[in-house]
């Protein structure tokens, strides 16, 4: 017979608001094996830790349990505690009585049965509790950072710092994101390359970051401390080592294909550097319009490279590395306003998206800085700015807010009013959302010194009329329409998740919102954690976000995988599951299910009658099982058991709660 | 191709054009349009509450009727009515339970319900209908003119884009005649505040006919005869290049050599020698 305490939590009134902790206490002392029970304000306070070891000393117990709040709470503060005493932590057994019992009932003539119900389940479990063993496990002591935006830069940079190895993975041929695109930024309206190619180039001469820009990562396998990655170097068509990054290749190329940097509005070459302040300076040739490889002619660039760095044979390559930490960074996309027929984006060259007119503003960028009109050259004298495109549209677009595009209009309201004195600006607004350190001042600013007109109300219809474009739209709080003939439209199109990001996170082992953002932990207290642990998310693939949001996220992300990374051993999973190798027939059905592939069939050998027999049997490795339990359900013969969770555990529980009904 | 034809209220008085020419040009087409027997008002309105059973009466009567066969209407009106009705009844089984009760019929949703015009764009084809046009609009520059009914709300009408719809002038086209197209296509003609609220309807309509007289448009054509109504009555014309206003069906008629009002007018143009 086991010797076992049950100790009983008040939580204030949380608990004892609703379940009469006397009666409880009372009940729980006729538990078979129970040999002392107690009751207190505050368990999880020291003082409460303090009665749970003193008395498990007194009473020489061998198993506890405690009716508290939801084992995700405190579970580890009481484990502790039984160590404290010297009870291996696994004979401590947690009965839910707040979330499970408390706080979704009323009536303490309900819940206090329930709460009695439930503690003697508990019991009953603890009673087969076995001790058992967390195994320590190594951490390779290299991060990767997924996305080398203004998030991953920052990341990076801070885990380097702290004297890691960071290797950043970028898709595209230059790390940046999306921040190397715009002019200036909100707030204060310093440059924006100016504050980011800094760090660009502190990442890129770091000593322990390794970029692979235009890579990906194909395969992430394993867990917490040891992550094995396959990462897919895309074929450059150029050495690296040999480039020099002179620029004679993309002067000569004589083929052209649109921008995606400059968001289709100008060309760039074949063979290309997607800006001018590109990390690294070296090209790539885009197999997709490049002469050579769609008619096997031309070869200019091969010719002209001074430094001989181009390589038409280069092939795609798969570097294998383990990683102790991820840290997702990869950023967000635009919404594409086409869906929105009414607003015409995409039939006239004068309607843009917000991400487009900062190209326009930019003086490396199509108009080279000149802020004109993209149809004819001229500067636009009436521009109407419409927020909320695909923001906060239940029926047609996202739920959410995007955030970021009421400062980015102001913001681009007051460029446009320095660049063209002459010009007028116009916002539609559903409501304007300024939260934030300066913000509101800024777009006050917009509004009374800027003279952009606000109005609050939304556009039915975009459609040109002879040289200007007609903007038909409603002020809601005159009820009028209202109608401006306006020379340029800037809709601040949602922001949306990369389209890639389902499969990503699919990759990864992260999951996310019905939006595709990737989700956080807790969202609350564990903002840059996900649920899988050593992967954290940082920028804006979480969420909408500006920029000094991103960059505190990424700085938070890399302070948790730094602080992985600092350890020596990572405390491995004690609840694993384990193969009872005399019953398993070998269908294998375990090892298709489990999702960290712990699960390899093995040979054993049997006495069989006189004779001794070779067979199939499933075994778990249990430094790669995170005991999810998936298997030990999906087992025909019920051959596999979950330490902790044992069939007979959960079989025990279940009778404790029925029998006595 | 035999269909089950609702017709309406108004196509039997104000906009018995619409029918006649649209019935000639079946028959000439041999698209047969059997008339429901004993059908009432398709109800006018559509009721903006869900729970307004009383007026869902009438269209579920009139769906029920086809009995489950390709239901077509020509008024912009009714076929709103009927195909909002008609996703209500698919949609939301208390209110089926309750209207079908009360009419003691046997309705679900089933059954097409369909505007002529989408006969005409997906059970015959327009590349079909071109072939079968006797005397081509050439040189007749036409815009059509949409309005609210046929298009929204556009996932249950499934009429066509509403915001860049191209069905009329698909038909148009195989008529032989000029597009034209106005950005007020897709406007509201103001609907019933021509009766209560004048002004209202005035501005919209002066709107939808100057912007397609500055588009090169002689002729508007709709599938409406509300908006048929406040295009000719509402605006102020004086001095402005005339546009007439025909229904959809008055130029296929035209088009396929039948008599039609938009024919008609044509002759006494050419006729009239021009001072
Ligand atoms: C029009 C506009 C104006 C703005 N103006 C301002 C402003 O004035 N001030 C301000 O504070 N904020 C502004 N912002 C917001 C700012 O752009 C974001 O806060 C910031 O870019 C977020 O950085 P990030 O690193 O999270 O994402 P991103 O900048 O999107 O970077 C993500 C990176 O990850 C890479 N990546 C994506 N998927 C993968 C993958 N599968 N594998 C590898 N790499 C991948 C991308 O190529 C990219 O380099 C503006 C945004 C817009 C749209
Ligand atoms: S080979 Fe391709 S990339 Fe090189 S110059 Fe020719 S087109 Fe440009
Ligand atoms: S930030 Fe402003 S413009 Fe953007 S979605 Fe939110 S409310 Fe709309």
């Amino acid at each position: 017979m086991p010797r076992t305490g049950v100790f009983i939590c008040h939580c204030g009134t949380n608990i004892a608001g609703t379940v009469d902790i006397d009666k409880t206490v009372e009940a729980s002392r006729n538990f078979p094996g129970v040999v002392h029970a107690d009751e207190y304000r505050y368990l999880c306070s020291e003082m409460g830790q303090d009665i749970i070891t003193k008395a498990i000393k007194e009473n020489d117990l061998d198993r506890v349990v405690v009716g508290t709040c939801s084992p995700r709470m405190h579970e580890n503060t009481f484990r502790k505690a039984a160590a404290e005493a010297g009870l291996n932590p696994y004979l401590l057994e947690v009965a839910n009585i707040r979330e499970h019992c408390s706080w979704v009932h009323k009536d303490m003539e309900e819940a206090t049965p329930k709460a009695i119900a439930l503690l003697r389940a508990a019991a009953a479990k603890a009673a087969l509790n076995e001790a058992l063993e967390a195994p320590r496990l190594d951490v390779e002591k290299r991060a990767l950072v997924i996305g080398g935006g203004i998030a991953g830069i920052q990341a990076a940079l801070d885990i380097a710092e702290a004297g890691y190895e960071v290797d950043i993975v970028e898709k595209d041929p230059s790390i940046g994101g999306r921040m190397a695109q715009l002019e200036k930024t909100f707030p204060t309206l310093d440059c924006s390359a100016c504050i980011l190619t800094p760090k660009m180039v502190e990442a890129a001469q770091h000593p322990n970051i390794n970029l692979l820009t235009y890579s990906e990562v194909d395969e992430v396998k394993g867990f917490v401390g040891q992550f094995d990655v396959k990462i897919r170097q895309k074929a450059r068509y150029v050495d690296p080592v040999k480039c020099t990054g002179c620029g004679i290749c993309w002067e000569k190329c004589p083929s052209k294909a649109p921008s995606e940097f400059e968001m289709g509005l100008s060309k760039r070459k074949s063979i290309y550097v997607p800006f001018a302040q590109a990390v690294p300076m070296v090209p790539v040739i885009d197999r997709d319009s490049c002469l050579y490889f769609r008619k096997g002619r031309c070869q200019i660039c091969e010719k002209e490279c001074p430094p001989q760095a181009i390589d038409y044979e280069q092939q795609d390559e798969i570097i294998e590395r383990r990683y102790g930490a991820i840290v997702v960074a990869t950023g967000f996309d635009q919404l594409d306003p086409t869906i929105y027929g009414e607003y015409g984006y995409g039939q006239h060259p004068d309607i843009l998206t917000g991400l487009e007119f900062e190209r326009i503003f930019n003086a490396s960028g199509p108009t080279g800085g000149k802020v004109v009109k993209l149809s004819d050259g001229k500067p636009p004298k009436k521009v109407v700015f419409i927020q909320c495109i695909g923001s906060r549209d239940k029926a047609r677009g996202m739920n959410y807010c995007s955030k970021i595009c009421c400062m980015y209009t102001a913001k681009q309201a007051i460029l446009l009013k320095e660049k063209v004195p002459d010009a007028k600006s116009y916002v539609f607004y559903i409501d304007v959302r300024t939260g934030g350190k300066g913000y509101e001042e800024f777009q006050r600013r917009a509004a009374e010194e800027h003279d952009v007109a606000y109005m609050r109300g939304q556009v039915g219809k975009i459609f040109p009329e002879d040289d200007h474009l007609v903007v038909r739209g409603i002020d809601s709080l005159t009820n009028r329409n209202i109608e401006i003939k306006a020379d340029m439209v800037v809709l601040a199109a949602a922001t949306v998740a990369r389209g890639d990001a389902p499969e990503l996170g699919r990759l990864v082992g992260i999951n996310s919102d019905s939006y595709h953002f990737f989700n956080e932990a807790h969202p609350k207290l564990k903002p840059v954690e996900t649920h899988t642990a050593g992967i954290f998310i940082a920028g804006a693939c979480q969420a909408p976000k500006d920029i000094p949001e991103t960059v505190s996220q990424a700085s938070a992300a890399a302070v948790k995988a730094i602080g992985l990374l600092s350890k020596e051993k990572l405390q491995g999973e004690a609840c694993t599951a384990e193969v009872i190798q005399s019953d398993c027939s070998g269908c294998l059905n375990c090892e298709a299910i489990c999702p960290y592939t712990a699960i390899t069939p093995v040979e054993i050998e049997e006495r069989y009658k006189d004779g001794v027999l070779k067979r199939t049997v499933a075994e778990v490795n249990p430094a790669l099982c995170q005991g999810c339990g998936s298997c030990a359900v999906t087992c025909r013969s019920g051959s596999i058991n979950l330490k902790g969770f044992s069939n007979d555990q959960i079989m025990a529980e279940v009778d404790a709660i029925c029998l006595q009904r | 191709m035999r269909y089950r034809y609702f017709p309406g209220c108004t196509l039997k008085g104000q906009a018995k054009s619409m029918e006649d020419t649209t019935l000639a040009a079946a028959k000439a087409m041999g698209i047969e349009l059997e008339e429901l027997s004993e059908w009432q008002c398709c109800g006018a309105v559509y009721p903006l509450y869900e729970d307004e059973l009383i007026s869902l009466l009438s269209p579920v009567r009139t769906l029920a009727a086809a009995e489950g066969e390709p239901l077509v209407s020509l008024c912009a009106a009714c076929h709103h009515v009927l195909k909002r009705a008609q996703e209500l009844m698919q949609r939301n089984e208390d209110a089926r339970k309750k209207v079908t009760d009360h009419l003691e019929v046997e309705y679900a949703g089933e059954g097409r319900v369909l505007h002529f015009l989408e006969v005409l764009r997906d059970d015959l084809g327009f590349d079909k209908l071109k072939e079968m046009v006797k005397k081509p609009l050439e040189g007749k520059k036409v815009a059509a003119y949409y309005g609210c009914l046929l298009l929204r709300p556009s996932k249950v009408m499934q009429f066509d884009d509403p915001e860049n719809p191209t069905i009329m002038e698909d038909m148009i086209r195989a008529l032989g005649a000029e597009v034209v197209k106005s950005p007020y296509r897709t406007e509201c003609c103001g609907a019933y505040l021509s009766v209560t609220e004048e002004g209202v309807a005035a501005d919209t309509v002066q709107r939808i006919l100057d912007s397609a007289r500055r588009a090169g448009a002689e002729i508007l054509v709709t599938a409406c005869p509300l908006c048929r109504y406040n295009l000719e009555n509402c605006a102020d014309n004086e001095g402005k290049t005339p546009i007439k206003v025909y229904y959809f069906s008055e130029i296929l008629a035209e088009a396929m050599g039948l008599p039609s009002e938009s024919a008609q007018d044509r002759g006494t143009k050419e006729e009239v020698p021009q001072g």
